[in-house]
């Protein structure tokens, strides 16, 4: 086999390696979002209260903390990955049934339903279909996270709707670039472990969703 | 909030930013630097989710 044999071997089985961890990560994440979907049902079904939704994310963050990397690179991380998002799916229920009781809740739990939807399928596309390498963007991400986290502290005591409604705006900004940004991390090979990927992308329309509800939330309400 | 939900919580972020602190630090030291059009290739589409929630809000009123 001379060199150029060579190379295109190994950019093929490059390719191959890429495409194998978009095609797992989307077939992941589909599965986890529609178990945590059931979740979400079973929670309204059973009315768990709203301290839930705030237990259920501690939880599944801790273990998507300390469980998650260590178990990410053998079959185990895909029954932890599943137990993550269960919960956070169960969490998750809580707040929907909040803003369900509220005037027009269902209205808005729809339109942020759907615009998690067509955010999160417009970007990855976008990212998709471009490959442009978003890499550059991790400095400026990992840094709002930071600046995000510190607002998110201050408003745990404070509680002021103005903040709260700034911080959603800054995640849905934060997330729609991270979205972006992992999905470039795939393409381009920065990404190859396929649960980590589903983590990340799953983290996104978690956020994404749970912004969009407060946002719409506070501008349908009638005060 | 109950107290001890918000001090859980509160606790819960603090480990967060402990956490990503130092992803944030080598992402900014080591990260690639941006090229010719990159930020304008990765504005136009969060510019769009800008107007799209826009979009939503008016819905909702």
């Amino acid at each position: 086999m001379n060199t150029l044999d060579r190379a295109i071997g190994r950019s093929t089985d490059t390719t191959f390696a890429t495409n194998k961890v978009i095609k797992n990560t989307y077939m992941l994440l589909s599965a986890t979002l529609i178990f945590s979907g059931m979740m979400a049902l079973l929670s309204l079904y059973l009315a768990v209260p709203v301290w839930t939704y705030t237990v259920s994310v501690i939880v599944a963050m801790l273990m998507g903390i300390f469980v998650l990397p260590r178990t990410a690179d053998s079959s185990a991380g895909l029954g932890v990955i599943f137990a993550i998002t269960g919960l956070m799916g169960f969490g998750l229920g809580a707040v929907i049934s909040m803003y369900l009781n509220m005037p027009n809740g269902p209205q808005t739990v729809g339109l942020a339903l759907g615009g998690t939807g067509v955010i999160f399928l417009g970007l990855s596309g976008y990212a998709l279909s471009s490959r442009r390498d978003f890499s550059f963007m991790g400095g400026f991400i990992f840094a709002g996270m930071l600046v995000m986290m510190v607002a998110v502290l201050a408003n745990i005591f404070m509680q002021i709707p103005a903040l709260q409604l700034a911080i959603a705006s800054g995640f849905i900004l934060l997330m729609s670039g991270f979205i972006l940004f992992q999905t470039s991390q795939m393409v381009h090979g920065g990404e190859t472990n396929y649960i980590h990927a589903t983590y990340g992308l799953y983290l996104s329309v978690f956020n994404i969703f749970i912004s969009l509800l407060q946002i719409l939330g506070i501008f349908g309400s009638d005060d | 909030m109950n107290i001890w939900l918000q001090i859980a919580s509160a606790a819960f972020v603090v480990l967060l930013l402990v956490f990503l602190y130092p992803a944030a630090k080598h992402w900014m030291q080591n990260g690639p630097k941006a090229k010719k059009g990159d930020w304008q290739a990765a504005v136009i589409p969060l510019l769009l989710v800008v107007g799209f929630v826009i979009l939503l809000i008016a819905m909702v009123r």
